[in-house]
């Protein structure tokens, strides 16, 4: 192979290595070259925060990624927000750090849950999801796949007040609304108002609430038997430490001679970065330091997935019905089909038929790995 | 109606006085000072026998706590006037569920210290606020106020009336608003505005331990002034104060209302005393020390100095005004109205709709 002529350049080798060196073919490299390209084209992720106003979702998102996202921000006062809708706001930041690029979205909701009424507040929500998603279909089946932009939705952080005792009614329907188009991770928003009996009775209290209602929230994957000990330990801490009990803030104060983030009370100084204190850290490293890259994974592999194949069945059933042999791919602007262009709808045509039989056996194998 | 005529009698009290008074120094007919009298005439021991009577008889004073599920309602009440209370620490079966409708739960005690008995009713309103579509949830809990009006009013038109008529008037409403930071919701505007009109409203800021000072101070600050913007009024309201003390001492009250309380019944060391608070793991939160939260003026403000005025107020002025826009709706005098049958259903309904006010 070529690779091991290289390997072995002109260095004169004993015999025993020389067989050694046969057997390498040096694919090894490979993870590093995926790195450096990465590096070089930088990654974006996308983070929508959901929960009614004053739960601290914007302090969390400055305190997770150490920006301020929210400075020109305007308060409405109530009667404005009696005739609030929920919109739906995007912020990007390009953030860097040792030479490694992160495009991130935040996408916020304000005006979710603040109004009297506030059925079906999560329908903008929902709708905004199936139109990134829709976008990203469209752009996937297009003729010019260069440069498609992905802005589905990777991630949804949902704030759940301490006050309570546990689920509210729109907490369950929002997540139900959701789960099955978005990864959810619930959060217990301003956990300082509550000891720690109090936030291990909410924790419990809300996983129970989560089984019985069917929620499927963000399960974080098992790991490898191969992993070592302490590897699967602190694995096991982050799934018996969910919902986080989160606190940020946007002030760094003094506390035991150094300069943190954290909130002064007069009863004492609430330290963010501190484990005992909150799972501030637990929900940083899980989110940005080892689970960002399945976060996505899992938004293009079963979300999106879900997405696309229900998107082509109805479409699919809607030319049984027609019985007509169109272009099933609708969004293309076809204004004048010449001969070579009909070829190549028909060969497409043919084409999305055998893939959506594919996708349907994926399913039923995504439906058994479910069980 | 009536309040503005209160105060014309008694600016013209006033006028009278001074008159009298400038007109013939050495001839003061209405107004003997105790100097002026030679000798201990007693006029004071009458504050004495009514303090025996009304211990004798004891007070009655029912409160209301108005809230979304687990902003501390119970346990603050609890606090409040250390014991067990609260529908919480009283019903065999208490359980934390989200109720699907507003329903209203009494529960009434009798506590007693140093001799002064008082009939404490505590009014729960579980399911408010809880639901998705929360319309109309304020509805029931104004029902339940005229409720009790109605059947004061009836007991006072009766014939043949009881020596003291049964008290179960609403004196005062707490409102509980969850610490969010910003400003008030639509909901507590709704709900405010709507019974501000009928009856005393104490707003406080439930589990207040999750704001600094600075951002409690804000918080407030915008309360305050979405309150006047939306000309709700709070007790206490400014118009009823009779007295430029009295002004004083309320306008101190009003610029700090509404309180940041923190509520708990379990107790810890502090610096070798016994006090009331919160453990976490960056401190104690001390419920009854100042520095911390405002528990403690909540409780001066409602049990050691305002107990009574609520009480007044409640019957001088909230009961006075259902009472006019009731007999003004059926437009017949006293008599006619207890002679008549009118079922008590009938009556609330007409009183839902607002009339006069």
């Amino acid at each position: 192979m070529t690779s091991n002529i290289r390997y072995k350049s002109r260095i004169p080798v004993k015999t025993e290595d020389s067989t050694e060196e046969k057997q390498y073919v040096g694919f090894a490299t490979l993870p590093n070259q995926v790195h450096r390209k990465s590096v070089k084209k930088g990654f974006d992720f996308t983070l929508m925060v959901a929960g009614e106003s004053g739960m601290g979702k914007s302090t969390l998102v400055n305190s997770l990624f150490l920006t301020d996202l929210y400075k020109d921000r305007k308060l409405l006062n109530a009667e404005e927000r009696i005739n609030q809708t929920v919109e739906i706001i995007k912020h990007t930041v390009d953030i860097e750090e040792k030479g490694v690029k992160l495009k991130l979205t935040i996408v916020d909701t304000p005006g979710f849950g603040d109004a009297v009424n506030n059925n079906e507040c999560w329908k903008p929500i929902t709708d905004y999801i199936d139109q990134q998603f829709e976008q990203y279909f469209r752009d996937e089946s297009g003729l010019n796949r260069k440069n498609i932009q992905d802005n589905r939705v990777h991630c949804c952080l949902y704030f759940i007040p301490p006050f309570g005792h546990g689920l509210r009614p729109v907490d369950v329907e929002f997540m139900k609304a959701l789960h099955e188009k978005v990864n959810i991770i619930p959060l217990i928003a301003k956990a300082d108002c509550l000891t720690p009996n109090e936030i291990k009775k909410l924790k419990d209290r809300i996983r129970e609430e989560i089984d019985k209602f069917g929620i499927k929230v963000y399960q974080f994957p098992e790991c490898d038997s191969d992993e070592d000990e302490e590897f699967k330990q602190l694995d096991r801490e982050l799934k018996e430490c969910t919902p986080f009990a989160v606190i940020g803030s946007n002030t760094v104060v003094e506390a035991r001679g150094q300069r943190v983030r954290g909130r002064l009370y007069p009863w004492g100084i609430v330290e963010v970065e501190n484990q005992s204190h909150c799972d501030f850290v637990k929900l940083r490293n899980m989110l940005i330091r080892s689970h960002m890259h399945d976060l996505k994974d899992v938004t293009c592999d079963v979300h999106y997935e879900n997405y696309r194949a229900q998107c082509i069945q109805e479409m699919t059933s809607k030319l049984a019905q027609d019985n007509r042999m169109e272009s099933p791919i609708p969004i293309l602007p076809l204004s004048t089909p010449d001969a070579d262009t009909e070829k190549l709808i028909k060969m497409k045509d043919e084409e999305l038929k055998r893939m959506q039989e594919m996708l349907n056996k994926m399913q039923q194998q995504m439906h058994d790995k479910d069980q | 109606m009536g309040i503005e005529e209160t105060k014309k009698e008694s600016e013209l009290e006033a006028e009278v006085q001074l008159e009298l008074r400038q007109s013939a120094p050495s001839f003061q007919t209405g107004f003997i000072r105790g100097t002026d009298l030679f000798g201990y005439v007693g006029i004071e021991a009458v504050l004495d026998q009514m303090r025996r009577k009304t211990m004798k008889a004891g007070f009655e004073f029912n409160i209301m706590v108005v809230g979304q599920s687990g902003l501390g309602k119970s346990t603050l009440v609890n606090t409040l006037f250390k014991s067990k209370v609260s529908r919480k620490s009283c019903t065999p079966d208490y359980e934390e569920k989200i109720s699907k409708t507003v329903k209203l739960h009494t529960v009434s005690h009798v506590i007693e210290e140093k001799g002064v008995k008082m009939k404490l009713t505590v009014i729960d309103t579980p399911g408010f606020g809880d639901q998705i579509n929360n319309e109309n949830c304020w509805e029931p809990i104004v029902k339940y106020i005229n409720e009790q009006y109605e059947k004061y009013l009836r007991e006072e038109l009766n014939i043949n009336r009881k020596r003291r008529i049964p008290d179960s008037r609403v004196h005062c409403c707490i409102y509980f608003l969850p610490a969010t930071g910003h400003r008030l919701r639509p909901i507590d505007l709704e709900f405010m505005k709507r019974l501000g009109k009928i009856v005393s409203i104490v707003p406080v800021i439930a589990k207040a331990d999750t704001l600094t000072v600075e951002e409690r101070q804000e918080f407030k600050e915008r309360i305050r002034k979405d309150l006047t913007s939306n000309g709700i009024h709070v007790y206490p309201q400014r118009e009823y104060d009779e007295d430029p003390e009295e002004r004083v001492l309320n306008d101190r009250i009003r610029e700090s209302i509404p309180f940041a309380v923190v509520g708990t019944d379990k107790e810890h060391q502090v610096n070798g005393n016994k006090v009331l608070g919160r453990k976490t793991k960056w401190g104690i939160i001390e419920v009854e020390n100042v520095a911390h939260c405002e528990f403690a003026n909540l409780r001066d403000l409602l049990i050691r100095s305002h107990l009574q005025d609520l009480k007044d107020v409640t019957h001088n002025i909230h009961y006075e005004s259902y009472r006019v826009r009731r007999l003004n709706e059926s437009n017949m005098n006293f008599s006619e109205l207890v002679l008549s049958s009118w079922p008590l259903k009938n009556g609330t309904d007409t009183c839902e709709t607002e009339s006069q006010l």
